[in-house]
C-alpha cells in the first residue's frame, strides 16, 4: 500500500506494538539542554540507572547562558548553577557536551543539523518543543517532556501513539520580499494554533521544494505554533547537498548506502493523507503577528482584525485580550506603528542565510535611534562564517548590537528582555504574554521585515525597500 | 501514585489557546528540581509588577482554595514542552483540567504527573462555565476508572482516555519501569539498525 514518508518513519521506528496500547519507538537521536533536563538526570540517578546511548545523545547550553562576554562570570546564580549541573550531569554519565566555552556550542536545534548529526530517516527528540526543526531533512523529529527525557536516556526509545499524518502544500512561487517565515506565519494564521493536534505536517508542493534547507528548517521549526508535534519535508538533492562533508554525515561508501536509503522515504504516489491543506505562494504577502499566539497573523498590508467582525463570542473575547494586552485598536494597519527593540535570533532565524538576509537590509543604512536591536547568531559555527562575510561590522555600523550565541532574547530566560509595554518586531517563533519579557509586546515577522522596521523605528513593509 | 475518583469544585478559567508561558513563565524554569513552580502558576496573571496577588484574578479568591479541578478554555497548554506546567499546576492541587481540546505535549506530560486531561464536547463544557457562573460552589465528580465526569446537574458525560494511561492512573504504574521490561526487544532492534550516528566519536 502506498505510504507517506511520516508512515514510513513511523514503521521504521517501532521496536515494540500491541493493538490499542502506544508502541515502543526508537530514538536515533536525543539533544538535551540545560532546561529541561536536570530533574531527568536526577531521576536516573534515584534509580540507579545509566544512559543507555550515550552516542545517540548530545548536549549544549542555548536556553540560560547570556549572549554577553562569555569570558566573564555568569552574575544570574540560578542561570549558572542550570548550567553547572548540566556540565556536572553530562561528565558523570558520559554524554558529548558542547559547553559554554566550546567552539560548538550554540541553540539546540541549529548545532544538530549543521554537524550532520541530523539526517534523513531518523527520529529525533529533545525537551524542547521547537524540535521539529530537525523535520526539514525528512526525520520524524518532536520535542518532549522531562520525563520523556529521562525515558529516553534511560532506554533510547518511547512510547507513542501513533499521529494522524497532515499535508500542508504550499503551490507556486514566492515573490520578492516573502521568506519562509511567511509561509509558516500564513499557514498558522490559516487553520490556527490547534490547527494540527494530533498530527504530523509533511510540507510539500513547489514552493517548498524550491526553499534551501535552512528555510525549510525555519518553516518545520514552527509546526508546533499549528499544534503539531512534527513537521518535515522530504529528503531531495538539496538535503544531500547539505549534509555532505558534514562532520557526522556517513563518509564514502557508507554515504552512498545512506543516499540510497534516504531515496526510499519520500511519500509514495497514491498515498492517503489524513487531513490536507493548501497555501497559494504566488499569493503570499510579509506576515506579521498583532496578538498573542502565533496564530493571530495577517498579511502586512491587512489591517488588525476589529472585534466587532468576529461572530463567535469565545473568538471575539480573545481577540479582545490579545489586544488590550497590545495596545492595539482593530481595524487599523500595523504599518507604522512604533517599535522599541527589534530582535534577529532564535532557533526559527539565526542561521547565517537569515544574517545575510538582515544584512542585505541593514548594510549601508543606521538602526533608528530610538530602537534597540539586538542580532544573535545561533551558533559559534554561524558567528564564525558570519565573521568570515564582514557581516557583524555591517550590524556595528548600523548600530545593531551583535552578540554570541543562544536562545537569548526568544524566551527572555537570559536577561535579555523586552521592557513592559514595550514593541518589539522578533524573528523569533513566539508572541505570547510576557514571552520576551513580563509585559513584552511581540509582532512575529521574518528577518527582512525585522530589519527593516530596525532602519525606520516603525513596523515596516519591507517591500518598499527592496 | 494511584489515581482515585473524587469530587471537586472548579476554577473557570475561560481563555482559549492557553500557552504554557502562561501557566509558568520561562524566568522560574532556571530551577533544577521540580519543587517551589505551585507558587508561581500563572504568575504574570496572579500577581502584579510588585508581586503582590491581583483580587480580581480567579486562583486569588476564597473559593476557589483547595479546589482540585480547572475549568478551561480551548486548546489548553499549547506552546512549550515545559513539564513544569503540569508541575506547578498539580502542586497547587489540580488533579484534572477540563476543557474541549490540549496540546499534544501538555496533555502527555499532565499524563505522566497524575494530572487527569479531560475532554468534553463543548455543549458540555459551555453548560460546565454556565454552572460554575450561576453557583461558585458548584462540584464535579471524576471517576477515571467508568471514564466518566458527572456534571453539578448531575449529568454523567463520558471522556475519552487511552488505554494504557488510564491503566498507569488507575495502578499507579511507572512507564519508565514497564518500559525497562522490555529491554530484550530493545536489544533485538539495536542488532538490526544501520547507519547510527557516533556524538563521542
Amino acid at each position: 500500500m502506498p505510504a507517506t514518508i511520516i508512515e514510513k518513519l513511523w514503521d521504521s521506528h517501532v521496536v515494540y506494538e500491541q493493538p490499542g496500547a502506544p508502541a515502543l519507538i526508537y530514538i536515533d537521536l536525543h539533544l538535551i539542554h540545560e532546561v529541561t533536563s536536570a530533574q531527568a538526570f536526577q531521576g536516573l540517578r534515584e534509580r540507579g540507572l545509566k544512559v543507555r546511548c550515550p552516542q545517540m545523545t548530545l548536549a549544549t547550553v542555548d536556553h540560560s547562558i547570556p549572549s554577553t562576554d562569555r569570558s566573564l562570570p555568569i552574575v544570574d546564580e540560578l542561570g549558572r548553577k542550570q548550567i553547572e549541573q548540566l556540565d556536572k550531569n553530562c561528565r558523570e554519565f558520559g554524554i558529548r557536551l558542547y559547553g559554554i566555552h566550546s567552539d560548538r556550542q550554540g541553540i539546540v536545534h541549529v548545532i544538530g543539523p549543521e554537524l550532520g548529526l541530523t539526517q534523513p530517516g531518523m527520529t529525533v527528540v529533545c525537551g524542547d518543543s521547537h524540535t521539529a526543526t530537525h523535520g526539514a531533512f525528512g526525520a520524524l523529529a518532536f520535542g518532549i517532556g522531562t520525563s520523556q527525557v529521562e525515558y529516553v536516556l534511560a532506554t533510547q526509545c518511547l512510547l507513542q501513539m501513533k499521529s494522524k499524518t497532515y499535508q500542508v502544500r504550499v503551490n507556486g512561487t514566492l515573490k520578492k520580499g516573502v521568506l519562509a517565515k511567511d509561509i509558516i506565519l500564513a499557514l498558522i494564521a490559516k487553520i490556527g494554533t490547534g490547527g494540527g493536534t494530533g498530527c504530523v505536517f509533511e510540507y510539500t508542493g513547489p514552493a517548498v521544494r524550491a526553499l534551501s534547507m535552512e528555510e525549510r528548517m525555519t518553516v518545520c521549526n514552527m509546526s508546533i505554533e499549528g499544534g503539531a508535534r512534527a513537521g518535515l519535508v522530504a529528503p531531495d538533492d538539496t538535503t544531500f547537498q547539505y549534509l555532505y562533508g558534514r562532520p557526522h554525515a556517513p563518509k564514502a561508501a557508507e554515504w552512498d548506502a545512506a543516499v540510497a536509503r534516504w531515496k526510499q522515504l519520500p511519500t509514495d504516489d497514491g498515498a492517503r493523507y489524513d487531513h490536507s491543506v493548501t497555501i497559494e505562494g504566488d499569493k503570499l504577502e510579509p506576515m506579521i503577528t498583532f496578538g498573542t499566539n502565533p496564530g493571530m497573523g495577517i498579511p502586512i498590508s491587512a489591517p488588525v482584525p476589529a472585534p466587532s467582525q468576529i461572530a463567535d463570542p469565545d473568538a471575539r473575547a480573545a481577540l479582545e485580550k490579545a489586544l488590550k494586552y497590545m495596545g492595539l485598536e482593530g481595524g487599523k494597519p500595523l504599518v507604522g506603528h512604533k517599535v522599541d527593540v527589534v530582535f534577529i535570533g532564535s532557533c526559527t532565524n539565526s542561521r547565517i542565510s537569515d544574517l545575510r538576509t538582515a544584512a542585505s537590509v541593514l548594510k549601508g543604512r543606521k538602526v533608528n535611534p530610538k530602537v534597540r536591536v539586538l542580532v544573535v547568531p545561533g551558533s559559534q559555527e554561524v558567528k564564525r562564517q558570519a565573521a568570515a562575510e564582514g557581516l557583524p561590522e555591517i550590524f556595528r555600523a548600523a548600530g545593531a548590537d551583535y552578540r554570541e550565541p543562544g536562545c537569548s532574547m526568544c524566551l527572555a530566560m537570559n536577561g535579555d528582555m523586552v521592557e513592559p509595554g514595550q514593541y518589539s518586531v522578533s524573528t523569533s517563533n513566539r508572541n505570547f504574554e510576557g514571552r520576551q519579557g513580563p509585559g513584552a509586546r511581540t509582532f512575529l515577522a521574518s528577518p527582512l521585515t525585522a530589519a527593516a522596521s530596525a532602519i525606520t523605528g516603525v513596523v515596516t513593509d519591507v517591500r518598499s525597500m527592496l | 501514585m494511584k489515581f482515585e475518583n473524587f469530587e471537586s469544585r472548579m476554577v473557570p478559567l475561560p481563555a482559549t489557546n492557553v500557552d504554557t508561558d502562561q501557566i509558568i513563565p520561562a524566568r522560574f524554569l532556571k530551577t533544577i528540581t521540580k519543587d517551589g513552580l505551585g507558587a508561581n502558576l500563572f504568575c504574570d496573571w496572579r500577581y502584579d509588577a510588585q508581586g503582590k496577588p491581583k483580587p480580581d484574578f480567579i486562583l486569588n479568591q476564597p473559593h476557589v482554595q483547595g479546589a482540585r479541578v480547572l475549568l478551561v478554555g480551548d486548546n489548553f497548554g499549547c506552546g512549550s514542552s515545559r513539564e513544569h506546567a503540569p508541575w506547578a499546576l498539580t502542586q497547587f492541587g489540580f488533579r484534572a483540567v477540563i476543557s474541549t481540546s490540549f496540546a499534544d505535549i501538555f496533555r502527555g506530560n499532565s499524563l505522566k504527573n497524575g494530572l487527569l486531561p479531560v475532554i468534553v464536547p463543548p455543549d458540555v463544557h459551555a453548560e460546565l462555565f454556565a454552572a460554575v457562573e450561576k453557583e461558585p460552589n458548584a462540584t464535579v465528580k471524576i471517576d477515571l476508572a467508568r471514564q466518566t465526569l458527572t456534571t453539578p446537574a448531575g449529568r454523567q458525560i463520558g471522556f475519552p482516555v487511552d488505554g494504557f494511561s488510564k491503566h498507569c492512573l488507575l495502578e499507579g504504574v511507572d512507564e519508565l519501569g514497564y518500559m525497562l521490561q522490555h529491554e530484550a526487544k530493545i536489544a533485538a532492534f539495536e542488532a538490526k539498525r544501520t547507519g547510527s550516528i557516533d556524538t563521542l566519536a
